[in-house]
């Protein structure tokens, strides 16, 4: 027995092919092919089947992943994906985007000694598969219970719970501001990197669910929250707006032309589709030397979009060090793959007109780290004297993003915490406000497509024992 | 979709489209825009709101036509749906009771200063009302802006009709002559709000602009509406479209609106030639 578990070391995982970075800097496809099926099953077979699997305390949306590996190991790919749709209305958009590194797959008992089995790549792989064959399978409609759940923002807290309540018989409108669902999955994250089909496909498929979903809607100027739930009949609303309002840096000339925030650079590149331009009309600066501001996700993919927009040289400017960045680590590889150029230590101090109202420099100041700050990470400080410049002509500062008000602020029964966001009980994202709950990241701040989705999923839970028993009982 | 119940030339450059957009109706009020993208590979661009009904549904706009998706929306009539109307957005104007108070609408801002001036007037002010373009046939709606005005000037740049000037010109007699004027509100192009302002700084009368910036989402999302106001960085579509014009810093909103005068005119081109346009 013995001899044998020496010879079963676990095997390193199976890799996904993906395309050639100096290729794929000048295109918008998809960067990473997928597992073919004898990939997926070989990934698989790494997957110890865990009697307490660690890894499902992973995942916020409780997706049963010992159970969908073991399918994939019998070759019964589309019962792995039914399984995992049952927990998971957006598994190809989570196999993709999600942070697994820090949520299951940091869990998984292999990543102790070697690497954890690929929770996300087999994800993909099934949501894929299932796609490909054309064969989406709709659970039969439960019997209607005669509720009706407004539901506010389609991003993927609002579509998770939209799923799971329509999936318990209640009638579920979801509202959207912008003319495509998706929230940040369509105006945010590149097709590069979520391709929008996969986004459409997912939001089709809660749909099919019998979820009714409303565009151009944006509520707090169309209907207020007190209409719908008074005039219009609903019985509860989920609020995930999102975040959303761009921060900027405050610095001397951030209003000249050519410097973007990154919400308005990637809106105009993904929903608007500008990188087509003029097969679609909505235009979008292509520079040749672009400097991107900050160290997150949404840095690395306007770095990443500028580059495919054709720029010779990107930057990605950040404060503070690289083992501090919140992007994905498998981003910042791919970007650095791709060749951003990296000015670690480095922040911004003044933008250079060109004398026509076109930013063309950058003016910054080399950092090192000090002492840590309330976050736990060391702060940066600026070096007096090592201010340098650089020739630029597109900036994107990309440095996180605040509430927005436009629907708070028509609630003022609502309890708004210091920053703008809805306060609201994590466990049930009940609010102060009777009937209405909220999650993502106008609860929490801007996070991850799976924390936001995690809120969905228990604010479906708690809007049903609400529904059931009409009770209120809002503790903070 | 959003239906085109009624469309009318103003000039060969200005139409009208009453829209059936009831929902929008039921919230509108003097002040706000709304946002248009006509089909899926057409832009998202803000317009203003010239007149709404609430009974019927509607809302009325009069744009200009002046690059590739103005000139198409020109070309759709009667009974064609639009893909999507987003509104009633931007914060409504403050109407209440100043006393006497001049609005002034240049081109196309004739039409989105209408509702502002019935609703001044049925608030109980004086309303004092110039009406500006460049040439005759760029004026509309002079009898509907009578009916809500104490007293009407038009002018025209080069004289073709009432008076020859600019708008700044009768609003500085006024100005000079009538120290119970109360408030000044201008819309039109940024250089005229730009002089508007010059003019009643003069005079130290509280102006009103609304802002024509580009926009995309027009819901505080992505800041491409940003402009310096009082130093301040603000966003037109969500704190705005009305400012204190003597705060607004009229250069800088200028060389923003002229950020992708390449690409209109590489698109406008492309339209004109594909419908073998002039
Ligand atoms: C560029 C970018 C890249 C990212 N990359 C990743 C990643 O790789 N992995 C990851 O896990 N996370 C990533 N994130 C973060 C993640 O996308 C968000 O945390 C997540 O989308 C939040 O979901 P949400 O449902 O709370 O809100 P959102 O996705 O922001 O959706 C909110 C929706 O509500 C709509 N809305 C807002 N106000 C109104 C209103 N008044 N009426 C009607 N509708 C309204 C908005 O238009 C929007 O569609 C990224 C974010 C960005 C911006
Ligand atoms: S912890 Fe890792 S090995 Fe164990 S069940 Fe989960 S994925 Fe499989
Ligand atoms: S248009 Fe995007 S914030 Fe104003």
């Amino acid at each position: 027995m013995e001899g044998k578990k020496e010879e079963k070391k676990p095997k390193n995982r199976v890799k996904m092919r993906e395309q050639d970075p100096l290729t794929r800097a000048r295109n918008f496809n998809e960067v990473p092919y997928g597992y073919t099926p004898f990939d997926a099953v070989e990934e698989a077979s790494r997957c110890l089947s865990c009697k307490r699997p660690t890894c499902r305390e992973g995942c916020p949306v409780e997706v049963d992943i010992p159970g969908f590996i073991s399918l994939i190991k019998e070759r019964k790919f589309l019962e792995a994906c039914y399984k995992v749709k049952g927990k998971n209305a957006l598994p190809a958009v989570c196999g993709r985007v999600c942070p697994q590194e820090i949520q299951c797959e940091s869990l998984c008992i292999l990543g102790k000694k070697g690497e954890p089995v690929a929770i996300g790549n087999l994800e993909r792989f099934v949501a894929d598969y299932e796609a490909e064959k054309g064969e989406i399978k709709v659970p039969e409609k439960p019997k209607p219970t005669g509720r009706k759940v407004v539901i506010i923002g389609s991003g993927p807290g609002g579509l998770t719970c939209a799923a799971d309540l329509a999936k318990s018989g209640h009638q579920v409108t979801l509202f959207e501001a912008l003319q495509k669902p998706g929230g940040v999955l369509i105006y945010g994250i590149p097709e590069f990197r979520l391709p929008k089909v996969i986004v459409e496909r997912e939001v089709e498929y809660i749909k099919k669910l019998g979820v009714e979903l409303i565009l151009d809607a944006v509520i707090g100027k169309l209907y207020t929250v007190d209409e719908l739930l008074n005039d219009k009949g609903y019985d509860a609303c989920f609020i995930a707006t999102g975040a959303g309002l761009p921060i900027f840096m405050g610095i001397l000339g951030e209003n000249l032309n050519g410097i973007y925030s990154a919400n308005e650079f990637l809106t105009r590149a993904n929903l608007m589709k500008a990188y087509l331009f003029p097969e679609y009309d909505t235009p979008i600066k292509r520079g040749k030397k672009v400097a991107v501001f900050g160290g997150g996700n949404v840095a690395m993919d306007s770095a990443r979009v500028a580059l495919r927009l054709g720029a010779e040289r990107v930057y990605l400017i950040y404060r503070r060090s690289e083992a501090e960045m919140p992007a994905r680590k498998a981003e910042v590889h791919h970007a650095y793959e791709e060749g951003i150029e990296f000015l670690l230590l480095t922040n911004p101090t003044r933008f250079i007109d060109d004398g026509k109202g076109n930013v063309c420099g950058v003016e910054c100041i080399k950092m090192e780290l000090g002492e840590p700050d309330e976050s736990g990470r060391r702060r940066p400080v600026p070096i007096k004297g090592s201010e340098f410049q650089i020739e630029i002509d597109i900036a994107i500062p990309a440095l996180g993003t605040r509430a927005n008000p436009l629907l708070t602020k028509t609630m003022p029964d609502l309890k708004l915490n210091k920053r703008g966001y809805i306060v609201a009980e994590e466990e049930t994202g009940m609010t102060s406000k009777l009937g209405v709950f909220a999650g993502g990241d106008i609860v929490t701040g801007a996070a991850t497509v799976i924390l936001a989705m995690g809120a969905g999923k228990k604010a479906a839970r708690a809007i049903n024992e609400y529904l059931k028993w009409k009770y209120w009982d809002f503790k903070s | 979709m959003f239906k085109i119940l009624k469309k009318k030339e103003l000039s060969d450059v200005v139409t009208l489209f009453e829209i059936d957009a009831k929902d929008i109706a039921r919230k509108v009020q003097p002040g706000n825009f709304f946002v248009l993208k006509i089909h899926e590979q057409g832009e998202r661009i803000p317009l203003t709101i010239a007149d709404f009904d609430r009974e019927k549904g509607t809302l009325t706009t009069v744009f200009q036509k002046v690059g590739k998706t103005t000139y198409h929306l020109g070309t759709l009539n009667e009974g064609v749906f639009i893909m999507d109307i987003i509104g009633p957005l931007g914060i409504p104007s403050h109407i209440e009771n100043y006393g006497k108070v001049v609005c002034i609408g240049g081109g196309v801002g004739i039409a989105p200063v209408y509702p502002i001036a019935r609703a001044l007037k049925e608030a109980g002010n004086i309303i004092i009302s110039i009406i500006g373009a460049r040439t005759k046939n760029l004026i509309f709606w002079k009898e509907k802006m009578r009916n809500v005005s104490d007293e009407l000037i038009v002018t025209t740049d080069d004289g073709s009709y009432g008076r020859k000037a600019v708008v700044t010109i009768p609003l500085d007699e006024l100005l000079r002559e009538d120290k119970d004027i109360k408030l000044v509100i201008a819309i039109g192009p940024a250089i005229m709000m730009k002089f508007v302002c010059r003019t009643t700084a003069k005079y130290n009368v509280k102006t009103i602009v609304s802002l024509n910036s580009i926009m995309v989402d027009a819901t505080g999302m992505c800041g491409a509406c940003r402009v310096e106001v009082g130093g301040e960085t603000k966003f037109a579509c969500v704190d705005g479209p009305e400012f204190d014009g003597h705060k607004v810093d009229f250069d800088q909103l200028m060389k923003r609106q002229q950020m992708y005068l390449d690409e209109e005119k590489i698109a406008l081109e492309r339209y004109r030639e594909k419908y073998g346009i002039k």
